[in-house]
């Protein structure tokens, strides 16, 4: 089941070939909903499912798909996966998808989906191609949520809707950063990831 | 270890006796440090004033301006900046050293000039360890990772003054923060007389509505002259006030050929321009500055400041000289049109030069190219 090669399937996305940090594939959604922790974390859970469960249709489906038509069935596959997580979230945690709003529709058009199922789904078994949806949809989550971390505690004072920075530090006159809020320090927040990974992988420099 | 720490402070406080011993040199007496130690001349008149404008601004506040001495006066506003100056320099030139020291690279001067723009361009009242977060980011983010001095993209100063714009803003705008209300280190505590409101000039003409003509008041509700204006008793960011400091400030930075006259000339051109069509066109119900006449909107706000100390840096603003008339021109035409038609900021001038300073290379790109284009045929008909 998880041969040497499925492990390297499943784990390169999350650190040297990272699909928003390495690949930088993503980035728009990866701006838009990290201001907060939990769409972040749920941003990342859709994307993880949708990309896994189409990498494995798609697969199943890669023999009996004509060439020249195959952006085509890969979107009717990603659109009918987002109308259902888009349901179930709304069903279910209704308040987040009203936060998330248009950009779980806009799953659709992350490249990070378009790019899995072109690149891999495409040659590759199902198993292997649920690893690899495993792997870039965690990788992805895990870049957002970091992100969203910093944004939440620096621009809001809180965690998941808790207050964790106490009065106290209000009272001595420490103020939220409300530039963290807005979209520009998203993308400064990611260039720092990328500062980091960077100098910490010598190899990814160029 | 520590070597480039040592030749910083060498060079700053000793002339080096060695020179260059190979190849041909061109020396000049100029370089960045006299560069920059001129321009930290230049804005000595505008600090010098601030501080005074900051204890004036609170002794009018707290109705006692009459009965204090012009020493106590300077003495408050003095005690008031120097927190800031001191954050300011201690925050950016630690990075600048730090980053230095681990690039192996030698100190260079740039910071002289940013760190003493930094406390000139915020409020009074802006604490410190905001002044602390903001020159950080600005130096990490806007100077150090382009390459640092002389590399960078936008306006160091400028990029601290709107990371706390956007931050911070409840502490960078509104009527609580440009006039010291409070005592400093003890000194002028004091009952605020009756009728005090602390908007600054521009910020009233932001915030006047129900149309009307707008009446420029002082924090005490009198009305202001163009007198006062000029010479900047009325609230604002510490260094800006005064347009007869910054005014000196400007002689001495085109006398020595620091600063480039065409930046300046058209930033003021600009200005004068925009603020003519809003007078004409603008409706000043809707929008109550457009009221202001050109010479108003050049004596109010960071304005003046702008056009002189930020729009001239050389290495942010345009190279050519085609486009230093284009890049100041804009200048001063979008900082007024920010400031009339969107009165969610007051004072357009912080974004103008930034915006201006994205398009720097641009405009210095298709200057070049029009060059080549204008002899490419001059060469052909030449050749026909």
């Amino acid at each position: 089941m998880l041969s040497k090669k499925n492990k390297e399937i499943l784990l390169g996305p999350l650190s040297k070939n990272n699909p928003v940090i390495v690949q930088i594939l993503g980035i728009c959604s990866a701006l838009a909903v990290t201001a907060k922790l939990e769409p972040a974390l749920v941003m990342a859970v859709s994307v993880t499912a949708v990309v896994a469960f189409a990498n494995v249709i798609i697969s199943l489906l890669r023999n009996t798909i004509p060439n020249s038509i195959r952006i085509i069935v890969q979107l009717v596959v990603v659109a009918a996966l987002v109308i259902i997580v888009d349901q179930v979230l709304k069903a279910y945690m209704y308040q987040v998808s009203k936060q998330l709003s248009v950009f779980v529709g806009l799953i659709i058009t992350n490249c990070i989906l378009m790019g899995r199922l072109e690149a891999f789904a495409l040659s590759h078994k199902p198993w292997e191609s649920f690893l690899d949806g495993i792997g870039n949809g965690v990788g992805y989550g895990i870049i957002l949520v970091i992100v969203a971390f910093f944004r939440e505690l620096l621009g809001s004072g809180t965690l998941f809707g808790y207050q964790v920075i106490p009065q106290q530090m209000y009272d001595w006159g420490y103020q939220n950063n409300g530039l963290m809020i807005l979209p520009p320090m998203a993308l400064i927040t990611v260039a720092c990831i990328i500062w980091v990974h960077r100098s910490r992988n010598k190899d990814l420099q160029q | 270890m520590f070597q480039s720490v040592f030749e910083g402070f060498e060079s700053f406080l000793f002339v080096p006796n060695t020179t260059s011993r190979s190849g041909v040199h061109i020396h000049d007496s100029i370089d960045s440090k006299r560069t920059m130690t001129v321009v930290i001349v230049a804005l000595l008149p505008a600090l010098l004033f601030g501080m005074y404008n900051v204890g004036y601004q609170h002794y009018l506040a707290i109705g006692e301006l009459a009965r204090t001495s012009f020493w106590s006066i300077f003495l408050f506003g003095f005690l008031a900046t120097l927190p800031k100056i001191v954050v300011s320099y201690v925050v950016g030139l630690g990075i600048e050293f730090t980053a230095a020291q681990l690039r192996h690279h030698e100190i260079q001067e740039g910071f002289l000039v940013s760190g003493m723009l930094i406390p000139m361009i915020v409020p009074v009242d802006t604490p410190l360890w905001m002044i602390a977060v903001a020159t950080a980011f600005a130096v990490i983010f806007a100077k150090e990772v382009f390459g640092g001095t002389g590399m960078n993209i936008f306006n160091i100063a400028l990029v601290t003054r709107a990371f706390l714009f956007f931050a911070y803003p409840s502490k960078m705008s509104g009527d609580e923060v440009f006039v010291r209300t409070g005592d400093t280190f003890g000194l002028g505590a004091g009952q605020l007389v009756e009728g005090f409101s602390g908007a600054t000039p521009l910020g009233q003409a932001a915030t006047h509505s129900g149309g009307g003509a707008l009446q420029l008041t002082d924090i005490l509700g009198n009305p202001l002259s163009l007198h006062d204006m000029f010479l900047g008793f009325i609230p604002g960011s510490i260094g800006e006030t005064s347009t007869l400091a910054i005014l000196i400030g400007a002689v001495i930075l085109l006398a020595t050929g620091i600063a480039s006259w065409r930046v300046m000339l058209s930033v003021f051109a600009g200005g004068i321009v925009m603020s003519l069509i809003c007078n004409w066109c603008a409706n000043p119900d809707i929008y109550p500055a457009a009221q202001l006449s050109p010479i108003e909107q050049i004596c109010l706000g960071g304005f003046a400041f702008a056009a002189v100390f930020m729009a001239t840096d050389p290495v942010t603003g345009a190279r050519t000289n085609t486009g230093k008339y284009i890049f100041g021109f804009l200048v001063g035409v979008l900082a007024i049109l920010i400031r009339v038609f969107n009165s969610g900021y007051p004072e357009g001038a912080m974004l103008a030069v930034l915006l201006m300073n994205a398009f720097a290379p641009l405009i210095d790109y298709f200057v070049v190219e029009a060059n080549i284009r204008h002899r490419l045929k001059r060469a052909k008909n030449l050749t026909k």
